[in-house]
């Protein structure tokens, strides 16, 4: 069987839908939330690169911009898990656990 | 070389000036840090505003193409400037009340600001989502400044995680619309959809798309976190919130739906359509039972979101400019209120519920009046220009043959009114609470001042001709 990009494309759907499940289903720890915004983002990563790889050749196209996107994303990526883990640092000092079911102080 | 430093100005300035800021910080007492920077951002910040009409109004592309620079871009950079330096005047007596007040948050103002200077003037993919990531992280730190509070850091982290989340969304979107014109440039995937039509994919990204960016405009149904970041965060925070990243992101839409995505007008009609619906019923009707003032705030930011969406639903140039006239009094506004609710300062803290407000026409006349304005103006009441923001959002889309919508969008006016006037009525009919402490006096100057902006009859000779025309040529730019 050849591989081709929508056994690809299928792949990085799922790990999509994955990720943002994750993140509404998801009722425990905070951490596995930021796991699954990681997911998303490897899934769209993929879509960027494998669209990228299979890119018909046509006047005007460099093939390569898809997996220069990728290697932004990487980057946007770890700037976001520092953000995201220094504020769940600090919430965690003020609240002492970081279960999502516990972060309700504002409701309405 | 001088032609290219001209286009990219007014990022330049932003850009040099975070590190310059930085630097500068070392060699400042930690004493006044924060009061130098403030003033050196504020100072920056209202040049960069000003940067794009100082220097002829260029137009062109910079950076290689990644950001086109027109007279949209223009306009709402200015729009932006000048919230941020506002918002950043308005930090200093609460963050010197509350003891918060470090020189980093200047820094943080400024990169927000980069990012949605990039976000604005977007003519690639790439440049779309770099500015969007800088404005979201600036934003993510600035919610959860208060890092000794826990509301303010729960805060920070609900807008993180739906915010990463929203920016997944987007992205997906991306790579779908790459994947199906094999461009990231908004030009070449105009020229793409034109080539060869629209597909399923270029569809479904442009669903996404906007997904995303509906989290970031905080358009219903993408708004839950809208009310708990309003009110968890700093309230100088909110009011930065409520105003200069909503106008980003709405010309970021505008943009988007104007620039590349023309060729399916008719496929993103109904989206916008329904994210106006939506946003408008829910910021009404989630208004209603909020006791919080910047609950409240947050609820009637969803709906006025939700109106300006109906004018970009007509997708005309008439629809566009009514779009930047309504953001443009509802920015004036946002920041009005926000100057009033850092005035609600009792002796032992900041009050923030609406029956606070009660008898404030005894005890704080002046005080009243700009309030009442402010609300009078949100709910559309004739004399005031929020009534003339609302006439040019709804009068684009009836001449586009949207009659439901407008009917809609006044049904969600009429329940909106009844809590504005709620706020109304407890400030002028209510037995007096307590008494604030008097405010300091740059806030008392922004209240008054967009006060008397909202008040057509003195604005209209001196302002809204001039910015009129700046709209008009902003919104031709696009088409």
């Amino acid at each position: 069987m050849v591989i081709g990009l929508s056994h690809y494309l299928v792949v990085a759907a799922m790990l999509f839908i994955i990720g943002v499940f994750g993140i509404f289903v998801n009722r425990k720890n905070v951490i596995v939330i930021l796991m699954c915004v990681e997911l998303i983002l490897l899934a769209v990563n993929i879509n960027f690169v494998a669209f990228s790889a299979h890119m018909p050749v046509m006047p005007g196209v460099n093939p390569i911009d898809g997996q220069i996107f990728a290697l932004f994303i990487l980057t946007v990526a770890a700037a976001e898990a520092a953000v995201g883990l220094a504020i769940l640092v600090v919430y965690f000092r003020n609240r002492g656990n970081i279960q999502v079911e516990d972060a309700d102080l504002m409701k309405g | 070389m001088m032609e290219a430093v001209r286009l990219m100005a007014p990022e330049l300035i932003l850009a040099g000036q975070t590190i310059f800021v930085v630097l500068i910080s070392l060699f400042v007492k930690s004493g006044k840090q924060a009061d130098v920077m403030r003033w050196i951002a504020i100072i920056m910040l209202v040049v960069f505003a000003l940067s794009g009409f100082l220097l002829g109004r260029p137009e062109g592309t910079s950076f290689n193409g990644l950001l086109a620079v027109d007279d949209f871009g223009h306009y709402s950079k200015l729009v932006i400037g000048l919230t941020a330096a506002l918002a950043l005047v308005f930090t200093r007596p609460y963050f010197k009340a509350e003891g918060l007040d470090r020189f980093e948050f200047s820094v943080l103002m400024i990169y927000a600001v980069l990012g949605m200077s990039i976000m604005v003037s977007a003519n690639n993919l790439l440049a779309l989502y770099i500015g969007l990531e800088m404005q979201a992280l600036s934003l993510y730190i600035m919610a959860a400044f208060n890092r000794d509070s826990l509301r303010a850091s729960e805060a920070g982290l609900k807008y993180f995680v739906l915010g990463a989340l929203s920016s997944g969304l987007l992205l997906y979107g991306a790579s779908l619309i790459y994947g199906f014109t094999g461009h990231l440039d908004f030009g070449g995937i105009a020229a793409s959809i034109e080539a060869n039509g629209m597909s399923v994919g270029i569809v479904g990204g442009m669903v996404f798309m906007m997904c995303g960016l509906a989290f970031k405009i905080s358009a219903a149904p993408f708004h839950m976190w809208t009310p708990d970041v309003y009110e968890g965060s700093p309230t100088p925070v909110t009011g930065f919130f409520a105003s200069a990243p909503k106008f980003a992101a709405m010309a970021l839409i505008a943009r988007l739906l104007f620039g590349p995505l023309e060729d399916i007008f008719s496929q993103w009609q109904q989206v916008v359509a329904a994210l106006a619906l939506v946003s408008m019923f829910v910021g009404a009707i989630g208004a209603l039972s909020q006791r919080n003032i910047k609950r409240l705030m947050a609820y009637s930011s969803i709906a006025n979101m939700g109106y300006a969406l109906v004018p970009l639903a007509a997708g005309t140039v008439f629809g566009l400019r009514g779009m930047l006239i309504f953001m443009t009094i509802y920015v004036v506004t946002a920041i009005g209120v926000f100057a009033g609710i850092l005035q609600m300062r009792i002796r032992n803290g900041m009050v923030e519920q609406i029956s606070d407000l009660a008898g404030l026409s005894e005890t704080n006349r002046p005080m009243a009046i700009v309030m009442t304005i402010f609300f009078f103006s949100l709910a559309g009441i004739p004399p005031l220009l929020g009534f003339f923001g609302k006439l040019f959002a709804f009068w684009p889309a009836v001449d586009a043959g949207l009659w439901w919508l407008v009917v809609a969008a006044l049904v969600a006016s009429v329940i909106g009114a009844f809590y504005y006037l709620r706020v109304i009525k407890t400030i002028w009919f209510d037995e007096p609470a307590q008494e604030f402490v008097s405010a300091p006096r740059s806030l008392r100057w922004i209240t008054t001042g967009s006060a008397i902006a909202l008040i057509l009859i003195i604005a209209l000779p001196f302002v809204a001709i001039p910015v009129q025309g700046l709209i008009d040529s902003a919104a031709a730019s696009l088409f």
